[in-house]
């Protein structure tokens, strides 16, 4: 279990980060989201032992990140947003050398290699010296890296950035199978779609701030309040445009002629929804659909990054 | 002792340094230069006396120069292999994945200074055998190589332990190097100029060497002037009379030094895990 209580970090009078409280059960995967200079590498830093926060602390399992770092690092198993790899090392060696850094004997990295590799597809990489390999590959290898002392908890910090579709795809099973291999995961994306598939739960952070936290389901009805509401007609749509227009909880109206519609931006509650409904088909209006336009995380994050902009 | 041997960080940079050919070429290029250096002074110094034959005295002077070729290069080798260690690791990015592992500071330290500085010891092991040469023809106290060796050792270990010290604190690599070659040059050069003016200050009343600590201590922290009084126990007299301090300058030397090494490795591997913002 991780436990973060109250961390700030400040770069001198600029807050990086502000009062973050999280708790992130066991096994479970969770996802940070929010926009660039959010504050998302600070916190994970801060929880792979790299920066001192400024104020509070983060618990693995009831460790201080602060106090116990050492002790921390050997449950933690951290990918950065950046990083680098030794050249003149082989995948093989460049797998060696960490899993010595983490005290494994010879005999135990020799038997863990093949395995890791395979687990990140790079088994026929293994003799390749690793600066070479291409983008993607040194991403996966570091994740078998961040691997190679059995880590209880991993700290991912957008492991699928500068990957093609198919790469992340790729990366998407491997942490779906580290998931079922009952890791603890903490991962931070840009790529909003692929994170509302595989956690169970998100937090969404902005300047230095938790704004949201809850489960992708949970997040979306939290912050919108106003959803995109789409009726489809059969007949001229003058007579419906009037009556919805009428409603006070209906906002941003607009006519769709090409396809027969019209959609607008409703504030109401479920209830309210279905009043509405009810009260267009008592006028019998022509409707062939009334439907709520299905939105993903994507147009969350950019509801809340707009949000966010205005204020 | 057995997690100082096995250390993970050592391991691999002594691989990787031995991996690529350039280590070799160099000291092979060492020793020939080396070779040629002992053989054409040899050849020089028998053809131009004309005597045919290599007499003490030159076989001392030979040692001698060579003893101070050496000093030489470890002073200017040693600032290059060291104050890049840690630095090149956070330009390269890849010290955040290290700091990470479960490995000490002190272990990522002293992996680093020594696998930095194997690469010298075995130059200077390497140079030995052309080195003993020197005793075919006599001159040369066997006790003296020894203690020239320890010297080296001593000195190699010091500027290494300031070259780590300042890539561990510096970000840049190149800055550090500047500031460890700086350093280096401070210790080597400018305090025989400090040495001069003291001495200068000291005499300049009286006209006779006075008690003078600041010009034993300039003196004794010089290697080229504490190797001077190593090589020729008459130099170390004349010092002694002229500072009025009767310890032995290599005594000065090994405290200063000592504290020196252990200060800046101190100061490295407190100073590993701070300013760890980013490399970007
Ligand atoms: N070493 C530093 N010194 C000063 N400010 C910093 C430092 N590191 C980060 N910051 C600032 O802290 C804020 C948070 O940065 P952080 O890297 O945590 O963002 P992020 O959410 O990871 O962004 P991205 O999506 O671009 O990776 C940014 O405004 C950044 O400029
Ligand atoms: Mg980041």
């Amino acid at each position: 279990m991780i436990e973060i209580v109250g961390l700030t970090k400040k770069y001198g009078s600029f807050y990086g980060l502000q009062d973050l409280n999280l708790t992130i059960e066991e096994g479970t995967v969770f996802g940070f989201v929010g926009a660039n200079g959010a504050g998302k590498s600070t916190t994970f830093s801060i929880l792979a032992t790299l920066l001192q926060p400024t104020a509070g602390d983060a618990f693995i399992d009831g460790m201080s990140v602060t106090k116990n770092a050492h002790e921390v690092r050997k449950q933690i198993g951290y990918m950065p947003d950046f990083f680098g790899v030794y050249d003149q090392l082989k995948a093989n060696e460049y797998l060696d050398f960490y899993g010595a850094s983490y005290g494994l004997t010879p005999k135990e990295r020799e038997a863990l290699i093949p395995k890791l590799l395979e687990l990140v597809n790079l088994e026929h990489k293994r003799y390749d010296y690793v600066d070479l390999l291409s983008r993607g590959m040194k991403q996966r290898l570091c994740l078998a890296r961040s691997l190679i002392h059995d880590p209880k908890i991993l700290i991912l910090d957008e492991p699928a950035s500068g990957l093609d579709p198919r790469a992340r795809v790729e990366m998407r099973d491997i942490l779906k199978e580290l998931k079922s291999m009952g890791k603890t995961i903490l991962i931070s994306s840009h790529i909003l779609p692929e994170l509302a598939e595989m956690c169970d739960s998100i937090g969404v952070i902005d300047a230095g701030k938790l704004i949201a936290q809850g489960s992708v389901h949970e997040i979306q009805a939290h912050l919108q309040s106003e959803k995109v509401l789409k009726v489809k007609l059969a007949g001229p749509a003058k007579e419906a445009m009037a009556f919805f227009e009428n409603d006070p909880l209906v906002s941003k109206l607009v006519e769709k002629p090409e396809k027969q519609s019209i959609e607008f931006l409703y504030r109401g509650t479920e209830e309210d929804q279905i009043r509405l409904l009810r009260q267009a088909m008592e006028r019998s209006l022509p409707i062939l659909s009334f439907a709520e336009e299905e939105t993903d995380l994507e147009d969350v994050f950019m509801a809340i990054m707009k949000g966010v902009e205005v204020k | 002792m057995k997690t100082l041997i096995a250390n993970p960080v050592l391991i691999k940079e002594v691989k990787l340094r031995f991996r690529s050919m350039k280590s070799f070429t160099g000291i092979l290029f060492y020793l020939m230069a080396m070779s040629i250096f002992v053989f054409g002074f040899i050849f020089l110094t028998t053809s131009l006396t004309g005597s045919g034959f290599f007499r003490p005295d030159e076989s001392f002077l030979l040692f001698s120069m060579m003893t101070y070729i050496q000093l030489g290069l470890i002073l200017f080798i040693t600032p290059g292999l060291t104050a890049g260690t840690i630095s090149t690791e956070r330009e390269k990015q890849t010290l955040n994945i290290l700091l990470t592992t479960a490995q000490t500071s002190f272990q990522i330290i002293f992996g680093k200074m020594t696998s930095s500085i194997a690469f010298l010891l075995l130059m200077i092991v390497s140079g030995l055998p052309i080195y003993s040469l020197v005793f075919l023809y006599g001159g040369v106290d066997p006790l003296q190589i020894v203690v020239i060796f320890l010297f080296y050792f001593l000195t190699l270990l010091a500027i290494g332990s300031i070259g780590v010290m300042y890539s561990t604190i510096i970000r840049k690599t190149i800055v550090s190097m500047i500031v460890t070659y700086g350093t280096m040059i401070f210790l080597s050069v400018v305090t025989a100029f400090f040495l001069l003016l003291s001495i200068q200050i000291s005499t300049l009343g009286t006209g006779t060497p006075t008690f003078s600590p600041f010009s034993y201590l300039w003196a004794s922290i010089n290697p080229a002037i504490v190797m001077l009084t190593l090589l020729q126990p008459g130099f170390a007299q004349e010092i002694q009379t002229m500072t009025a301090i009767e310890l032995p300058l290599w005594v000065g030397y090994l405290v200063f030094y000592s504290l020196l090494t252990a200060g800046a490795l101190w100061l490295a591997v407190k100073r590993l895990r701070v300013n760890m913002n980013k490399y970007k």
